[in-house]
């Protein structure tokens, strides 16, 4: 997995508040990346960097080992956060004009569209008005359009807002297919379990900075509490007597006699011997150590990068 | 290049398929002849009446002096006070009654009563009639023979006639060349406001509805602004087009229609001599005479030199709307919402209408200083300079006039891609002139 897309120390001013401060990313191919960050940390302005649509004060982006250029735009399906359509068009002219402005000809865009109307089962929509769309299928019209001209590389900014659950999760899998079919994916939300579910690899922004990179399963062990869950039978004394010292206990309430606890480690204490050590005193019915959802990592990482700020 | 091709066309074919376009391109030129025509029959309906008009003489001396014609008639009461023609006025079916005060030689003063606003053809007959009647009793007063009245009564009627670079003459109509500069220089102001507007509110939709965000990333903002500028001014020629086409084609099938029509029946008259009875009340026009007016209408359009006039108002209405065009893209760019646009629409309206304002004036003297100032001044040149084609103005002035627009809309198109670039991305920000001048000094 070579780096597909580089970003490399990418500043930008605006002219009251520094939008992006040394900022770099590295984006390995045929992974999906997420773009995280806090409202107004930057995600916006370094996306619109990366399409082109504007320049950075320094710093450059490498695509495929390459200055990027105006030319390789075409490989970049871009779906903004804030997006819209012309509401009086049709919307099967419009899908078509927007394809075209990507390079598409007609005859291809037309036949391309057809395929994708039908997969996603709305060739009924093809002849109405923008106007007459609910928010959540003009995001359907909008997505199809992204993706359309198979591009190498995808950026979707908050691609489930107005969708329903089912939609979500036609979108989700149609987002996972086009990774594998080689696609490149960046991926920008707030919604942090569709970012566990999707994302191989995660940069976390904040105030301008890029606070937090890499794999999420290397993220997520960085950050893991020292925590282990506990289910067990037998007596609670008895496990607190064997593990006297070291470790911190937080009873969860019992069901049907199964005793439920938090261990927090105070010391450090190899998991082997942690393992005999309860198992002297009770029966183990699940041990598991417990690592930490994006959710938290995004809250403590920005919190305590504003505390330092 | 192939992109701003297809935004052209999107901007072209959305606004041409619209309803409103399609009504409005083909009523406007309907709606101009058909106000043409119409008042024109209206004006012989109304002298078709006859008119009967009590005159109340306290002179005793002007009976015959009014001549009658085909419409008015004049009825001398003798006898009768004017309170008392007041009173019966409406029994005794008159038009109107005269009253001529036995001062009237001093006073100067006649008064015509009526119910109802008598027509401008009345007054001026009776106005001229006793104007010619009282200035000679007054001459004759003054021992002035009335033979040397009659010699020396003359009326001086001005024709016309202008040399062509060849040296062909050509009748030519003051009459015509003031309407068409009035008509070309409006039509003009009308062209730039209205399109130009259609830009903005074009650049508004795009920005509010966040649809911008969707395009940028595949098409340059200066493409986009181009795209949609050169889109609608392509809307105006065809709307133009269309209507010179449409004004000339109801011109000449009115001409064919009424002259043919009415040799026809002229050919039927003895067969269809009931009908002719029926259609007594009609002003009774013979083809001669149809024939007649549409050869001098056609004759004083001859004299106006039309393809410099067609020619100049393509030129100054691309290179006005481009002007103007790029400006209001440029304010569309910069706010959030019709509200904002207030206070940038003010310094673009302003020259629009002193543009119109020195138009009106120029109309009556296209050669004045302040004329040929303001139709060099780009921003105004195109309403003003309008007004001036059709008397032919010197060709440096047309030259220079021309050069200056072509500079400045270069000038505001370039300026106008700045502020669009940067503004087309930003939101909820109030934005001052301030601001706008720093995006202009903005790198990318």
């Amino acid at each position: 997995m070579h780096n597909f897309l580089i970003a490399n120390n990418i500043v930008k001013q605006f002219s009251n508040h520094l939008a992006l401060d040394r900022v770099s990313v590295n984006i390995p191919e045929g992974s999906i990346f997420g773009l995280l960050g806090p409202n107004g940390a930057g995600k916006t302005t370094l996306i619109r960097i990366i399409t082109q649509i504007t320049a950075p004060d320094q710093g450059e982006v490498l695509f495929r080992g390459k200055k990027m250029t105006m030319d390789d735009v075409y490989h970049i399906g871009y779906l903004p956060e804030e997006r819209g359509l012309y509401k009086k068009m049709k919307v099967g002219e419009q899908a078509l004009y927007l394809v075209q402005l990507k390079g598409m000809s007609r005859a291809e865009g037309l036949k391309k569209l057809k395929y994708w109307f039908e997969k996603f089962e709305i060739q009924t929509w093809w002849d109405k008005k923008v106007e007459e769309l609910s928010k959540g299928m003009a995001q359907k019209v909008q997505f199809i359009v992204t993706v359309l001209h198979d591009p190498k590389l995808l950026i979707f900014d908050e691609p489930f807002t107005g969708f329903d659950p089912i939609n979500t999760n036609l979108v989700k899998n149609e987002i996972l297919r086009l990774r594998d079919n080689g696609a490149t994916i960046v991926f920008s939300t707030h919604i942090m379990s569709s970012v566990e579910e999707l994302c191989d690899h995660i940069a976390l922004i904040n105030n301008g900075k890029n606070i937090l990179e890499g794999k999420i399963d290397e993220v997520r062990a960085r950050f893991k509490p020292d925590t282990y869950e506990l289910k067990f039978r037998g007596n609670t004394q008895d496990l607190h007597d064997a593990l006297d010292g070291g470790i911190e206990f937080i009873e969860e309430p019992t069901h049907g006699g199964v005793g439920h606890l938090i261990l927090k480690q105070q010391q450090r204490i190899p998991v082997r011997e942690m393992i005999t050590l309860i198992n002297s005193a009770v029966d183990i019915i699940s041990f598991e150590e417990v690592i930490p959802g994006m959710n938290d990592i995004f809250i403590r990482a920005v919190e305590g990068n504003d505390r330092k700020a | 290049m192939n992109k701003i091709n297809l935004i052209i066309q999107r901007e072209y074919t959305t606004r041409v398929k619209k309803k409103s376009f399609i009504i409005m391109t083909i009523l406007t030129p309907m709606l101009m002849a058909g106000l043409i025509f119409g008042s024109g029959y209206l004006a012989t309906k109304e002298d078709n009446q006859t008119k009967v008009i009590a005159v109340i003489d306290k002179t005793n001396i002007t009976e015959g002096a009014i001549s009658q014609t085909d419409y008015i008639k004049f009825k001398y009461l003798t006898g009768t006070e004017i309170e008392a023609a007041k009173k019966d006025f409406l029994k005794s079916g008159y038009y109107a009654i005269l009253y001529i005060p036995e001062n009237v030689l001093i006073s100067n003063i006649v008064q015509l009563y009526s119910n109802q606003q008598t027509t401008v053809g009345v007054n001026e007959h009776i106005a001229k009639a006793l104007d010619t009647f009282f200035s000679n009793i007054k001459l004759k007063n003054e021992n002035v023979p009335l033979d040397i009245l009659k010699r020396i009564a003359t009326n001086i009627n001005v024709s016309t006639i202008q040399w062509t670079a060849s040296g062909e003459e050509k009748s030519g109509s003051a009459e015509i060349v003031l309407m068409i500069g009035y008509i070309s220089g409006f039509l003009m102001y009308m062209f730039i406001f209205m399109f130009g507007a259609q830009v903005m509110r074009g650049v508004m939709e795009e920005k509010t509805n966040r649809i911008v965000e969707v395009i940028i990333s595949s098409v340059k903002p200066f493409q986009m602004m181009m795209g949609k500028v050169v889109g609608i001014a392509l809307v105006g020629l065809t709307q133009f087009v269309i209507w010179i086409a449409l004004t000339f084609g109801i011109f000449y099938g009115a001409k064919f229609v009424m002259v043919e029509k009415s040799a026809e029946k002229a050919n039927t008259a003895v067969a269809a001599n009931i009908m002719d009875k029926a259609n007594a009340g009609m002003p009774q026009i013979s083809t001669g005479q149809y024939e007649e007016m549409f050869k001098q209408i056609s004759g004083k359009f001859s004299a106006v030199n039309f393809p410099l006039i067609l020619g100049c108002f393509l030129f100054y209405f691309l290179g006005g709307y481009l002007l103007y065009a790029s400006l209001f893209a440029s304010v569309g760019s910069a706010v959030d919402n019709d509200t904002d646009t207030q206070q940038f629409m003010l310094p673009i309206t302003i020259p629009i209408l002193v543009g119109l304002f020195v138009m009106m004036n120029a109309m009556q003297s296209p050669n004045s200083s302040i004329a040929v100032i303001f139709s060099l001044i780009p921003l105004t040149s195109p309403i003003v300079m309008m007004a001036r084609v059709a008397y032919e103005p010197p060709i440096w002035q047309l030259g220079l006039s021309a050069f200056l627009l072509i500079i400045t809309f270069m000038g505001s198109i370039w300026m106008a891609g700045k502020i669009y670039r940067t503004g087309i991305l930003m939101y909820g920000k109030k934005v001052t002139y301030a601001e706008l001048w720093k995006w202009l000094k903005y790198k990318n």
